[in-house]
């Protein structure tokens, strides 16, 4: 871990809040994305069934 | 083979699925490379100690932040004139990631703003029109949820996207345009006198590749994602009208 000073409050709070953020988008787009695949393929084999 | 063929959505989704995990893995790498270098292995600023460290996830967030937006406003262009639905849909599936690198942009430079300004906020003209941004990418996924028509959606969201263009660009230009405020100019520049030092350059845009390509697999993850709601709402509808 390097020495970030006076600043390590201010460094570590935007590298937790970024890492967060850009975390919450790829979870909350991958989920979706699965969750509708599995739908779509329940629909349409129900469809072609 | 022509780019409108991938406005088939079947062709769309059979050529960007095999994709994504090449563009996660490579935004993941160029993210891991950037952010860790940038971190651990730059040494801190005259003027800004460690506190230039941020520069990392505030520069490439608000880069994509403005050119999410102008992403978005070609693919309404497309719709509005050649009537894709897959471009209407890309669009779309833009606006939320959009929306995370403008908080992302915010909020980092909130953090570094209180102990180099002395304030969370000001209303500069960056910061404000950056603020606006995020109010548009608000309305923007607002109004599509509201209208049930996808098609009118589709119409109505493409001509809020262009007002807010002339926000993105504010956002982009805002220092240059009103010569006034707290925020500073641009950190990359071809100037070599305005430019940030290699030390710091090249983490930087190691950093940018890693947010351009997250953006990019993001946004064709949730365009197939859209695509895939859109036909399963067909499906939906059409087997209701044969029960009933």
């Amino acid at each position: 871990m390097p020495d970030l000073g006076r600043y390590a409050a201010e460094v570590l709070a935007a590298y937790a809040a970024s890492l967060a953020l850009l975390g919450a988008i790829t979870w909350s787009s991958v989920s979706r994305w699965r969750r509708l695949r599995a739908e779509m393929e329940r629909a349409e084999r129900g469809r072609d069934g | 083979m022509s780019i409108w063929d991938y406005a088939n959505p079947k062709r769309f989704i059979a050529t960007t699925t095999p994709a994504l995990p090449w563009l996660f893995a490579l935004a993941g790498g160029c993210l891991a490379v950037g952010l860790v270098w940038g971190f651990f292995l730059t040494p801190e600023a005259e003027r800004f100690g460690s506190s230039v460290k941020i520069i990392y996830l505030h520069v490439p967030s608000a880069m994509m932040a403005i050119n999410a937006w102008a992403m978005m406003l070609v693919a309404s262009l497309i719709w509005l004139v050649r009537r894709h639905h897959v471009s209407a849909l890309a669009a779309r599936a833009a606006a939320p990631v959009g929306l995370t690198m403008t908080l992302i942009a915010i909020v980092t430079g909130a953090i570094w703003g209180q102990p180099m300004w002395g304030t969370w906020w000001a209303w500069d003209p960056r910061l404000t029109s950056f603020l606006i941004l995020g109010l548009f990418y608000l309305g923007y996924i607002a109004l599509w949820e509201a209208i049930a028509d996808p098609d009118a959606a589709a119409d109505l969201t493409s001509i809020l996207c262009l007002v807010g263009s002339v926000f993105a660009l504010l956002s982009r230009y805002a220092v240059n345009f009103w010569n006034q405020g707290l925020h500073q100019g641009a950190s990359l520049s071809l100037d070599a006198e305005e430019n940030v030092s290699d030390v710091y350059w090249l983490p930087l845009v190691v950093c940018i590749a890693g947010f351009a390509l997250l953006f990019l697999a993001l946004v064709l993850m949730r365009t197939g994602t859209e695509i895939r709601a859109r036909r399963l709402r067909a499906l939906t509808l059409r087997s209701q009208r044969l029960e009933a």
